[in-house]
């Protein structure tokens, strides 16, 4: 049986996990699609925490026979895990964009100097024409 | 009418080099457009291909070979060019090496023209054994993966048509990208040819490629190869093959 100590202070964590994601999103410093996750790791470990009897249920399928906790660990672990994977992929999608946007600013950039260059050649012609009128 | 050719020059810090670069190419046909993509160099390339006559395209920081390279084929599709040569920024390329790349895309008979320099069997270039081995790894297993006997993957002389610029435009693979572009090409049903030509030794700077590095790309490449291969994206085809 878990000890119900470690119930508790992992209950508080969890909670703790919870109330930061959740204050963080209020502030609109995280966003919803990435609190998803993290909203997911703190729910269920909260549940794993109060849930005891579900704990140690678990923990028999998966053949933990000495310390249940173990699998809040785990379940933890996991759920890291998916995280960051998904942060690499969110990495991964930003890099190619990036990558995008830095050849269209550089496309853009040359052929505004094109322009550029053309009105400049285009006013210059066009005083060549004007002054001796204007003289 | 005779074809628009624009040649893509990738450099990354070649300042001493790229001016000798995009005045061969000038020299060789002044008809040909050239647009240096300077890749977030920090010294005066861009200056330096300015000077030399070439259109510059400035990336705002280093993206690296392959975006680069894949910046002046979007160059190249939007300004409606009907064939790009792609040569490097070193010097390595030899611009009067050019007919040779352009006479079999005028002729229709390939969609990219790629110079080995393995190609000549009596020919000169004997690179140091670890880049030999390398090259050698990727010929066999590029040729293995496209059924074509495929001699030099690593090389970056290259005449492409309009279907194959769009292609490129669209779809480049990131560093060391030859390889994978290769078999990209294939995927795509273009057409690749290998014509022997002669690449001198680098004027300047260092070749991009350490050891351990080479290692690392190795490694990657061919693990790319293979996803590349798997891909889901690369196989739908918008341009039908001419």
């Amino acid at each position: 049986m878990t000890p119900v100590r470690i119930s508790i202070a992992a209950a508080i964590g969890s909670v703790l996990l919870l109330l930061i994601v959740l204050e963080l999103i209020r502030g609109r410093r995280l966003k919803e699609r990435y609190a998803l996750l993290w909203l997911a790791t703190g729910l269920v470990l909260l549940v794993l925490s109060l849930w005891r009897g579900g704990l140690n249920t678990i923990a028999g399928w998966l053949g933990v026979s000495g310390y249940p906790p173990a699998i809040l660990f785990a379940a933890a672990i996991m759920f890291v895990i998916a995280v960051l994977l998904h942060y690499s992929t969110v990495l991964s999608q930003l890099t190619d964009d990036n990558v995008l946007l830095a050849q269209e600013v550089a496309l853009l950039r040359a052929r505004v100097d094109a322009l550029e260059g053309e009105r400049e050649r285009e006013r210059e012609t066009d005083e060549v024409v004007t002054e001796p009128r204007a003289g | 009418m005779s074809p628009r050719i624009v040649a893509v020059v990738p450099a990354f810090e070649e300042e001493a080099a790229i001016g000798a670069v995009v005045s061969e190419i000038h020299d060789f046909d002044p008809g040909i457009d050239v647009v240096v993509v300077d890749d977030g160099s920090r010294d005066e390339t861009t200056e330096a291909a300015v000077a030399a006559g070439a259109v510059v395209v400035r990336l705002p920081f280093n993206l690296g070979i392959g975006a680069a390279v894949q910046t002046g084929f979007r160059y190249a599709l939007e300004q409606d060019y009907d064939v790009a040569v792609r040569l490097d920024g070193d010097g390595q390329h030899d611009a009067t090496e050019l007919p040779k790349l352009l006479a079999p895309l005028e002729r229709g008979e390939a969609d990219v023209v790629t110079g080995s320099r393995f190609r000549d069997e009596n020919g000169g270039y004997r690179p140091p054994l670890g880049r030999r081995l390398g090259i050698t790894w990727f010929a066999k297993l590029v040729s293995l993966l496209s059924r074509q006997r495929v001699t030099d993957t690593t090389s970056g002389f290259q005449a492409l048509n309009r279907p194959a610029i769009a292609l490129f435009a669209r779809d480049y693979p990131s560093d060391y990208p030859e390889v994978e572009a290769t078999v990209l090409l294939l995927k795509h049903r273009l057409r690749l040819l290998e014509v022997p030509v002669e690449m001198r030794e680098r004027e300047t700077g260092s070749s991009s490629i350490t050891f351990l590095a080479s290692l690392y790309y190795a490694v990657k490449v061919t693990l790319a190869l293979f996803v590349g291969i798997a891909r889901r994206s690369a196989v739908p085809n918008e341009e039908a093959p001419r």
